[in-house]
């Protein structure tokens, strides 16, 4: 802990040193803490920290509050968490439009990162069906893929249903010979390649990127045919003239910040700092690796992090410090 | 009264009509076999009515205000347990103070061994590294366990004196300790703010119904003489009730107590969902890395935690009040206080000089997360244990499961409300029977049929599947006093044991399937199942067993003619609490990967679509309660049949 508040009181020192003289100038952030929602999968926590400790050495209080990651939309709204720093495109894109309609939280731009979800093998799949990635490779080798319960298909399994993520559809557009059965978390996702591991049996299953498993298990996407504008609306698009959702998914989908629409008042230099601020796909694996694979704590890592990165994240502080 | 005979030709009746329903099916008309699917229409109607109560009434002004006052009581607790900073803004307690204290009260409570497992299990989180993660926990538990148990308590009395209050209390507490708890964690999240205090008002609701229940239990069962004789020394009404009935009642209000602090631990991981600091969040990030170890090593703190918390309650319940002779000097009678008061400043004293007894670090601690997680992988992943997984995923799965699951998926609606009904009526008759069949048609008019259909199949089977396992298990266990003991010790941990923690172990033994959720289920539903067989048998009264053993029967026989139709009412509780437990895991069951009511349900966690959160709630509220209600009343009819 108290390594930890060296840490954070030397970013203040600095911080404050380099915008002391812009901070009476302009109105000043509410003194009521920020609250920071974090969720349960590693780079989230260790980039909702980081933001944290950046708000905090300029001078804010923060708070942390654990929730789910698709409920935390209806929270922004009310403004009972101030912000969310991870709306992934394909996972989450459907709660934020839906609270978007609603009203009271708003798009506070996107990451730098990229993010892409689809279909996913680990490596040692290749060895046993050499054509991949290509998925028309794939559906010949459909056979390798079958499991107890899945007769003479091959199984995929696909994200929880919640994701929206159409693999029983592109399955019937593109004709091929799989059976979707959806896991029902993502921890599932991660027992049934661990368990795949020891004897190198081929899976296939629902991944995507920036993401712990990566560094664990290194693998591949699949490769659909690309994705078009209007797949998912519009049958002629695509191979199939007469199906939707016989795309891949695309394969650059956003990172986006939200923010709830009382911050900018309450918050002004926060809000910008928010606004500002983006991450890289590099960037969020490295956040993830400190705590996956280092073994560290979410909060230490984001100070491990801000001290190594001090050039990427000193910028957006100094940017809000000077014209908020 | 309806005959025996005619009494039982009903309800076979019923079952004809189901059969004959099922027979016919496709020459049906289309009424018959499925209802529409009412659900959106249902929902609006509820979502409306939501937004009404929450912004039209602005029950959320209220709700909001009365959360701010938790959340201060909550914070203040955070601040002395972790050092949040917030009012009264002190320090963190250090580990060793807690710990040591712990200990004492054990030792007052309990004795040496009650005072080691206390002191221990403090001891243990803070060597695992795992102290601030476990004190967040406490802090929303310290705060929301009092305030269960004093509401609890005056509902109780309230219950008690007013005929009417209890009449509207009754079916309230039967749905909310069968509501799923995904249906109470929206509302909680919205009316109550997410964070600790939505955590805690979901806990408060959630472990109060056994601690309403005790209480009227406690305060009817006051005996009429000691009641006189409280009349006859001029009691108030006010005295009546806090020096007569209460004291009275102590034992029962006590057993209520140790069910909201086990309950409120039970919902430690499950609140994590909406804002539970501490241990709960942790396991579930873990999970999601892929960490066994740790996962582990949080689910034995948690464990550790509720057997501590509940075995120092049991205690106080077993203690009698003190009393000391007159002019007994003050330091005898206050002895534990000041023991407490010094190991307290002992180890205050001590933790300032020496660190580690003020705070263990990450690097410092004991934890072999990473030893454990590979061990467990290398287990779970072990050729012959994986061979043998496979034979069983496949038989069960391919010939059991599916098979059955498509069954009752193909059954038309109003077969399966026959036989529904008929099969309440062979267990409790006229009453039950109307209750099973309005039920099951009102979840057919919700219309989630199929949905429900496939919750209805887990659960059955797993209920099932428990009674097979179980109940021989126990009948061994049940013919000695030791083994008995033994046996209820392991269904107490394996009912405090996360179930999290066993989904991941059992998808990678047998991957997401059937098997996998009713496997889940079954951990939990084995523990009523084999706890009330052997408490039915060995309550059994000598008498009984001696008059067989001297007629000459063999043990088979004895066990089959005296024995369990003795203990069958006891069973049948058991059997009921087995089947409202697979109610609430096949929920939960959903994280493995289900198509039932509890997939949909997570669906609507994104906090847009409460109408239809509760229309699937309901439908397993519905189901849940016509079970208990028939069974119950079965086991009534033979409690009066055998004159017990």
């Amino acid at each position: 802990m108290s390594n930890l508040k060296k840490t954070a009181s030397a970013i203040a020192l600095g911080a404050a040193m380099s915008f002391s003289a812009a901070m009476s100038a302009t109105a000043a952030d509410s003194s009521d803490p920020i609250v920071i929602p974090i969720h349960n999968w590693s780079s989230q926590i260790v980039m909702s920290h980081a933001v944290g400790q950046i708000f905090e050495s300029m001078g804010n209080s923060v708070e942390f509050v654990t929730t789910d990651s698709q409920a935390v939309y209806e929270s922004v709204r009310l403004g009972d968490v101030a912000l969310e720093l991870e709306v992934w495109e394909g996972a989450f894109g459907k709660s934020f439009r839906e609270a978007l309609e609603k009203g009271g939280l708003h798009d506070a731009g996107d990451h730098d990162a990229v993010t892409r979800e689809d279909w996913w093998y680990p490596m040692w799949t290749k060895e046993a069906c050499p054509g991949l990635p290509d998925w028309k490779a794939l559906n010949d080798c459909a056979a390798l893929f079958k499991t107890a319960e899945s007769g003479d298909k091959g199984r995929y399994l696909d994200g929880p249903v919640d994701w929206l993520k159409h693999g029983k559809e592109r399955v019937e557009a593109l004709g091929m010979d799989f059976v979707v059965v959806n896991a029902g978390s993502a921890a599932a996702l991660w027992a049934e390649i661990g368990a795949a591991e020891k004897d190198k049996r081929p899976v296939v299953v629902f991944n995507w990127t920036p993401n712990f498993a990566e560094a664990v298990w290194p693998g591949e996407f699949v490769e659909f045919p690309e994705w078009e504008d209007g797949c998912d609306k519009d049958p002629a698009k695509g191979p199939n003239p007469d199906a939707l959702y016989d795309c891949g998914n695309p394969a650059k989908g956003y990172l986006k910040k939200a923010a709830w629409d009382g911050m900018k008042d309450k918050w002004p230099k926060a809000y910008c700092v928010l606004t500002k601020l983006s991450f890289t796909n590099p960037q969020i694996a490295e956040m993830a690796k400190i705590v996956d694979v280092d073994e560290e704590e979410a909060e230490d890592a984001a100070g491990i992090w801000l001290e190594a990165n001090e050039g990427v994240w000193k910028p957006w502080v100094d940017a809000c410090a000077g014209d908020a | 009264m309806i005959p025996q005979s005619r009494h039982a030709q009903i309800g076979y009746g019923l079952l004809a009509v189901a059969v004959l329903l099922t027979l016919f099916k496709p020459i049906l008309p289309e009424g018959l076999v499925r209802l529409p699917e009412w659900h959106p229409i249902w929902s609006a109607y509820m979502d409306a009515g939501f937004s009404w109560l929450q912004n039209d009434l602005g029950l959320i002004h209220v709700t909001r205000e009365i959360a701010s006052w938790i959340g201060f009581l909550i914070d203040a607790a955070a601040n002395l347990l972790y050092g949040k900073s917030r009012w009264p803004r002190l320090d963190a307690i250090p580990w060793s103070v807690i710990a040591s204290l712990a200990a004492v009260l054990g030792y007052y409570l309990g004795g040496w061994k009650l005072s080691l497992l206390a002191g221990g299990t403090f001891t243990w989180t803070a060597m695992m590294g795992q102290w601030k993660i476990t004190m967040e926990t406490m802090s929303v538990i310290v705060i929301a366990a009092p305030i269960g148990f004093a509401i609890g308590l005056l509902l109780g009395i309230w219950s008690w004196k007013s005929r009417r209050v209890e009449a509207v209390l009754r079916p309230v507490l039967a749905i909310l300790q069968t509501l799923p708890f995904y249906t109470y964690l929206l509302p909680a999240v919205i009316f109550f703010k997410v964070g600790p205090t939505a955590a805690s008002v979901a806990t408060i609701v959630y472990s109060i119904p056994p601690m309403i229940l005790m209480t009227a239990v406690g305060l009817k069962k006051v005996s009429p003489e000691v009641v006189e004789a409280g009349k006859m020394s001029g009691c108030t009404r006010w005295q009546m009730l806090t020096r007569v009935y209460i004291p009275s009642a102590r034992t029962e209000i006590l057993v209520g107590l140790n069910q909201v602090i086990m309950l409120s631990l039970a919902m430690v991981v499950l609140t994590a969902f909406i804002g539970m600091p501490g241990l709960g969040a942790k396991l579930l990030a873990m999970m999601n890395s892929f960490k066994l170890g740790r996962s582990f090593e949080i689910g034995i703190t948690i464990v550790l935690l509720a057997i501590t918390l509940d075995r120092l309650s049991k205690a106080w319940v077993v203690k009698q009040p003190e009393h000391f002779e007159k002019d007994t000097p003050w330091w005898i009678k206050h002895q534990a206080w000041l023991v407490a008061a010094g190991i307290c400043v002992f180890f205050f004293v001590l933790s300032e000089l020496i660190p580690y007894f003020d705070e263990v670090k990450r690097k410092q601690s004991f934890s072999m997360g990473k030893e454990i997680d590979v061990a467990m992988k290398t287990f779970l992943a072990w050729g012959p244990m994986q061979a043998f997984t496979y034979y069983v995923r496949y038989i069960f799965n391919v010939w059991v499961l599916i098979p059955t699951e498509n069954a009752l998926l193909y059954l038309p609606t109003f077969a399966l409300i026959a036989a529904v009904t008929g099969l309440c009526w062979l267990m409790g008759g006229a009453k039950p029977a109307i209750i099973g069949f309005t039920f099951f048609l009102l979840v057919a008019v919700l219309g989630w049929w199929d949905r429900a259909m496939l919750t209805l199949h887990s659960t059955v089977t797993a209920t099932l599947l428990a009674m097979l396992i179980g109940m021989p298990m126990a009948i061994r266990a049940s013919r000695s006093e030791s083994a008995s003991r033994r046996m209820i010790y392991i269904c107490d941990t394996a009912q405090t044991f996360p179930s999290f923690i066993y989904l991941l172990p059992a998808i990678m033994l047998f991957g997401i399937t059937p098997v996998t959720v009713i496997l889940s289920i079954l951990i939990y539903t084995m523990v009523p199942v084999v706890r009330y067989t052997i408490e039915g048998l060995r309550g059994v009264p000598a008498e009984m067993t001696e008059a067989a053993d001297m007629s000459g029967a063999t043990r088979s026989q004895k066990l089959w003619n005296v024995q369990l139709p003795l203990a069958m009412p006891t069973i049948a509780v058991g059997l009921n609490q087995a089947l409202m437990f697979s109610f609430f895991m096949v929920i939960i069951a959903a994280f493995i990967g289900t198509r039932d009511l509890g997939q949909e349900m997570q669906r609507t966690m994104a906090g847009t679509e409460l109408g239809k959160n509760f229309t699937l709630g309901f439908s397993v509220v519905l189901m849940a309660l016509a079970f208990d209600i028939a069974i119950n009343s079965w086991a009534e009819r033979k409690r009066k049949l055998l004159g017990l």
